[in-house]
């Protein structure tokens, strides 16, 4: 019973190990580099599915630059280095998060500047109803016959 | 006036649309960080075993010359080739080749069966190059100029009318 138990448990952390590396490609023997590595991954574009990462990607270039990024991580790259190395050569647009500056001040402003606008109307339309006049004599008096009228 | 400016905010959302819709732009196409700075240093072997290496040298000779990625299994490279042997004849451009991430024999087993546009060629087994040059996939084709800086990316194969309407006026512009 004890031995069935074992062997329950060491296929399920098997078939977990297993997923973890759901991709071909041999991980690296250091886990934190390997963690590190997988980090920058799950930031990466893939190049050919355009809306997944490079790490969840079966595409052929994905594998390539899941190679690459595990290279330079080995090597001792920082995150932001292997990134600025693939921007260098794709484009900002390679990173599922685009950064802010000059050309992405409007992308990454625009929610706010959408509050900002429904909350100057809704400004404008609490004055427009509060700027309601009250009625002049003339016309209580009319609306007082009209009353009268119907009953 | 002002029971107008819903029609002209949609008309104007209509415009917009239909222009971005009409345009010949696709929308999987991301322009290339490379152009405007010189072509990345590399050097590959060539196909032909007579031949020196390839190198970043052999795309400055002070002429527009294009770089064409290709691979033998790359089903568009086929489509797109009849473009290449045109550029290299009727259009007198030097055309240089990269087999991109393919066996040496399947690249030249292309080129025999097709015919050979290019002047030299590079082999790119492990695609570095290609990673380098910002290659997303095959066919890519770079357009350099006579200081070896490049000057226009044509993601894609060069089919249909794309070799007159954009990569012959680009040419055009460096002659």
């Amino acid at each position: 019973m004890k031995q069935l138990l074992v062997a329950v448990w060491v296929s399920l952390f098997a078939a977990v190990t297993a997923h973890a590396v759901a991709v071909d490609e041999k991980p690296l023997e250091d886990p934190a580099l390997e963690a590190q590595a997988r980090e920058i991954m799950k930031e990466i574009r893939c190049l050919q599915c355009q809306n997944q990462s490079i790490e969840d990607s079966n595409a052929e270039i994905a594998r390539d630059l899941r190679k690459l990024i595990r290279e330079r991580v080995a090597l001792g790259d920082s995150p932001e280095n292997v990134k600025a190395y693939l921007v260098d050569r794709y484009g900002d647009w390679v990173l599922l998060k685009p950064p802010v500056k000059t050309s992405t001040y409007f992308l990454w402003g625009s929610p706010f500047l959408v509050v900002l606008i429904i909350a100057a109307l809704l400004v404008r339309r609490k004055q427009t109803t509060a700027a309601t006049k009250p009625l002049t004599d003339d016309e209580q008096a009319a609306l007082q016959e009209l009353l009268e009228r119907e009953q | 006036m002002s029971r107008f400016v819903p029609l002209i905010i949609v008309a104007a959302l209509v415009a917009l649309f239909l222009g971005m819709m009409l345009s010949d732009r696709n929308p999987n196409e991301i322009d290339s960080v490379l152009v405007g700075r010189d072509a990345p240093a590399f050097s590959l072997a060539s196909l032909d075993d007579s031949a020196p290496a390839l190198t970043q040298a052999d795309l400055k000779t002070g002429k527009p010359v294009l770089v064409n990625f290709f691979a033998s299994w790359c089903v568009p490279c086929r489509a797109e080739h009849e473009s290449l042997m045109r550029l290299a004849g009727e259009f007198q451009v030097e055309v240089i080749g990269i087999a991109y991430k393919n066996e040496k024999y399947q690249a030249i087993g292309f080129l025999n069966e097709l015919g050979n546009p290019f002047s030299k060629t590079g082999l790119d087994l492990d695609g570095r190059v290609g990673i380098d040059w910002g290659v997303s996939g095959v066919p890519e084709t770079f357009l350099i100029d006579g200081e070896g800086i490049v000057r226009y990316r044509h993601w894609g194969p060069i089919v249909g009318d794309s070799l007159e309407t954009r990569l012959l006026p680009e040419l055009e512009a460096l002659r």
